[in-house]
């Protein structure tokens, strides 16, 4: 529980962050926000992806090669909380 | 020294006992210059090697230097080889330039080689008889690609030597020139030419040797002129060990000279004349900009300046001069130039304003989604940060864009590491107002150190 909930703050706060750097202003990041109506276009999610590769060591979409990307926040989330640590 | 176009000139037509205290020297040993055509470092043997093919295998690169020059106006061509050359290309090499002697300091090597003449070069020593100039010996040289074998690229003396008359620095007493190359690439070459050509002397780099004690050494040597790439410099920048030495000509070339290190440079050496070259193996010396600024003047393409003529086609550079190499060698050796005589120098420009600006090598280019960019333009941009010394940025898998840009920095010595992220920001902010957001890195890593090729550049594993 604990390693989940660091590894949501983590993913919001890094999306915070590629907002201010894009000039996206992000709406209200409830799980079932599509990621669509976030705002970021594909470089802001690659950049996303990149840094918590780094951050959490792990790049979920990149380990299974058939796992389709998440189409809400929360999907989004689940598909780092579900990698076996 | 006049000599009519159609005499065979060599080098050691520059090397007569009239010029006094000329040396070429490395960490181990000074060489006096001034009698040098009175010795060997071939025991005397140098007359077996007319007309012949010979391999220049000498580890040693002050011999090295001294047998170019009793090899040039002997032997029908020699070829360079630089100390890092992967010896499972030696037979390829060696079968592509039709070699047929070897001259080494290391014969032991070569007693199975199969070689038709072994001839051991060593220290310098009192020569039998005074050598001749009996041909224009063609040098062969080999290019620094990163993979595969290297290219044989042949040169003449006069090619080699075009440009050093049409650039020589003011005389203010005898040039001491010295290089961080090595003198078997293309680079090192030019800067021992115009010692040897010019009446000076010579300041060898030796392998692994500290900066620090190089630098010593540069300073004992009153060096006055001096050379190496933009990498090179920075790492020099970077050790703080510049204090006490003053060239008075600082020359950059091999990479693109950005405007940081341009301004490092005339920060640490306030009364030298700094300057950048333009020069490849292929392309012989193009164009030297003196200046201070980055890229080139606009009005250098087209024009015929001192016999170098360039044009920009498909975003490269071309370039078509008396000073470009003559030919590839080799059995299926490629065209070096077009048919109207232009070397493609694989080196991408951009116009901005009223200057053209190198961009990249064609084949650097990074794909971001489809999106072209070029390394080398965003090392640019950050190296301008005032708490950078270097910058890598480099291609990353992306599972969404397929690629991404990301860059390993150096922070400049003395900068406070607690302030890294404030830094980051900073670089990042400088990168957003200057470049499209897709060559803005994505991540930014703050690293130690960068690898540089035996070449002296930044090593580009990814390019």
């Amino acid at each position: 529980m604990k390693r989940s909930m660091s590894t949501r703050l983590k993913i919001i706060s890094a999306m915070q962050q590629i907002a201010v750097e894009q000039k996206v202003t992000l709406p209200p990041l409830d799980d079932d926000l599509s990621l669509h109506e976030t705002g970021f276009d594909s470089l802001g999610f690659a950049i996303l992806v990149a840094r918590l590769e780094d951050e959490l060591g792990v790049d979920p979409f990149t380990i299974s090669e058939d796992a389709a990307f998440p189409l809400t926040i929360g999907d989004f989330i689940k598909a780092y909380e579900n990698v076996p640590a | 020294m006049k000599m009519s176009p159609r005499e065979a000139f060599a080098l050691r037509d520059y090397l007569g006992a009239d010029l006094k205290g000329r040396t070429i020297s490395d960490a181990r040993q000074v060489v006096s210059l001034t009698d040098i055509l009175g010795e060997t470092c071939l025991a005397d043997r140098l007359g077996e090697l007319s007309g012949r093919s010979v391999l220049l295998a000498v580890a040693d690169q002050l011999i090295s230097g001294i047998v170019m020059t009793e090899l040039d106006g002997v032997a029908r061509r020699m070829l360079l080889c630089p100390p890092d050359l992967n010896a499972d290309y030696l037979q390829a090499l060696m079968e592509g330039a039709g070699i047929d002697a070897v001259v080494t300091d290391h014969p032991a090597r070569w007693a199975d080689a199969g070689t038709e003449l072994i001839v051991t070069a060593g220290a310098p020593g009192r020569a039998a008889g005074k050598a001749q100039t009996e041909r224009a010996t063609e040098w062969l040289m080999l290019t620094s690609g990163t993979s595969g074998v290297p290219k044989i690229v042949s040169h003449t003396l006069e090619g080699l030597t075009g440009a050093i008359v049409a650039d020589s620095p003011a005389r203010s007493g005898p040039a001491v020139w010295a290089t961080f190359y090595d003198i078997r690439r293309y680079g090192g070459l030019q800067i021992f030419l115009r010692a040897i050509v010019g009446g000076g002397s010579m300041v060898l780099s030796e392998p692994g040797e500290p900066l620090a004690d190089y630098i010593a050494r540069l300073r004992a040597a009153g060096v006055s002129q001096i050379s190496g790439t933009p990498s090179h410099w920075r790492k020099l920048l970077m050790s703080g060990s510049v204090a006490g030495f003053s060239p008075r000509y600082v020359r950059l070339s091999g990479e693109i000279a950005d405007q940081a290190v341009l301004d490092g440079l005339s920060r640490a050496f306030p009364a030298a004349s700094i300057g950048h070259a333009y020069a490849s193996t292929e392309a012989g010396v193009g164009f030297a900009v003196n200046d201070g600024l980055e890229g080139f003047p606009a009005t250098m393409i087209g024009d015929n300046r001192g016999g170098v003529e360039m044009k920009v086609e498909d975003g490269s550079l071309r370039i078509r001069s008396t000073r470009t190499a003559r030919a590839y060698v080799g059995p299926n050796a490629a065209a070096l130039a077009d048919a109207e005589g232009f070397v493609d120098t694989g080196d991408m420009v951009e116009l901005r304003g009223n200057r053209y600006h190198f961009v990249g090598r064609r084949g650097g280019i990074i794909n971001i989604g489809g999106l072209k960019v070029h390394p080398e333009e965003i090392e640019a941009v950050i190296n301008r940060h005032a708490e950078v010394s270097m910058s890598r940025a480099k291609s990353r898998r992306s599972p969404i864009t397929g690629a991404i840009v990301v860059a390993d920095v150096i922070l400049a010595e003395g900068s406070d590491s607690s302030r890294s992220g404030e830094i980051r920001e900073q670089i990042l902010a400088d990168c957003r107002a200057s470049l499209p957001s897709y060559k803005v890195p994505a991540v930014i890593r703050f690293v130690r150190a960068l690898d540089i090729t035996a070449a002296g550049k930044l090593a580009r594993h990814d390019a």
